[in-house]
């Protein structure tokens, strides 16, 4: 099963990195929200910066690919994103038409390739 | 399945209100969404070597999409537990108005604040999303039930995919491992670009996609924060400032 458990330094990593940040913000929200303006300036900035972070991780994945995805060349995965992205644009906003084609461009360019 | 009237005799029971909750998750296009992303997640999860109940349970208890792929991509290229923490604390701060927001729909004079915990777990924004389309459909006293239904629905729908993209990473032929990878990247730039409807969204993601690859060049540990932080504080400013033109 230590397969499966992985090692319990990086589950206590989850609870600690991950579990907490997220949980302590919602139970912020519950105890203390009754009071905060949904439309205030400072709540615009954090979405902001949460989006920008999300950009972030979202370029780092693109740029310097994890596993598998590191076999396909640069051109073609930013090339990939970017056919997606078009086609989200025209087909009034289909995340679903957007990931198909984002996909079907990457599999069969690296298809295509050998 | 559409769910009954309001003044349904149907709605009299918690249990049933439960169940109207977890079969909604069928209605929505976004449970489709949240599939492909957590196939991705599974997978990111695999190639940066993570256990499969590690990822499973990052889903379970974390339960926001970008924070996983936040603390898996910052874990997995060498970063530290601080700097993880740092940069998946920021990017959980938006959780918080969408639970100030939701909660509101939710209460009723005679709900105590124990009673929203669980449901204030399942917050984020696919449940954000579909509590402003189907509570409107739902009694107010029912709804704290039937959000624990949905929210339970939607998380059995991420464990499954989150176990079948690990599984897929770990047997597929590197072209399809590559392609459920490249899910998780596709999916959230959509997502994002859909959910931004203000100006200050809009360049916060354009701008916090073309500064990554900047500051990365200079190899700082910190990237993430610093290009996150830098390009939504412009975006604010742009905001700001055709506010105030």
């Amino acid at each position: 099963m230590s397969g499966f458990v992985g090692d319990w330094h990086a589950l206590l990593i989850l609870v600690v990195a991950g579990f907490l940040p997220n949980e302590v913000w919602r139970m912020v929200g519950l105890w203390f929200g009754g009071g905060v303006d949904e439309g205030s300036e400072v709540l615009v900035w954090v979405r902001a910066v949460a989006t920008a972070i999300l950009a972030g991780v979202i370029a780092q994945i693109l740029v310097q690919p994890p596993g598998a995805l590191a076999s396909v060349p640069d051109w073609l995965r930013h090339g990939a994103v970017a056919a997606g992205v078009v086609v989200f644009l025209a087909t009034k906003r289909s995340i679903f038409a957007g990931v198909l084609c984002g996909e079907i461009v990457m599999v069969a360019g690296k298809w295509w390739l050998g | 399945m559409p769910l009954p009237p309001l003044d349904s005799t149907r709605w009299q029971s918690p249990v049933r209100a439960f169940a109207w909750g977890v079969s909604a998750v069928t209605s929505t296009v976004l449970a489709l969404v949240l599939f492909a992303t957590y196939l991705g997640i599974g997978a990111l999860a695999h190639d940066s070597h993570f256990s499969l109940l590690w990822a499973l349970l990052s889903t379970l208890l974390i339960w926001a999409g970008p924070a996983q792929i936040i603390l898996i991509s910052t874990l997995g290229s060498g970063a530290t537990v601080l700097q993880a923490a740092v940069a998946v604390t920021l990017s959980a701060i938006r959780l918080f108005p969408m639970v100030v927001s939701v909660l509101p729909l939710l209460r009723t004079p005679q709900t105590k604040r124990r009673h929203l915990v669980l449901a204030t777990h399942f917050i984020a924004v696919t449940l954000w999303v579909e509590c402003y389309r189907l509570l409107p459909q739902v009694p107010r006293e029912r709804r704290i039930a039937f959000v624990h239904g949905l929210g339970c629905g939607l998380v059995l729908v991420c464990l499954t995919a989150t176990a079948l993209g690990y599984g897929l990473a770990a047997n597929l032929p590197q072209l399809f491992a590559a392609a459920i990878l490249l899910l998780t990247p596709l999916a959230f730039l959509l997502s994002t670009a859909r959910n931004s409807k203000q100006l200050s969204d809009i360049l916060a993601l354009v701008l916090g996609l073309a500064l990554y690859p900047v500051v990365a060049a200079f190899n700082t540990g910190v990237d993430i924060l610093i290009s996150g932080v830098a390009a939504g504080t412009v975006a604010y400013g742009a905001h700001w400032w055709r506010k105030r033109a």
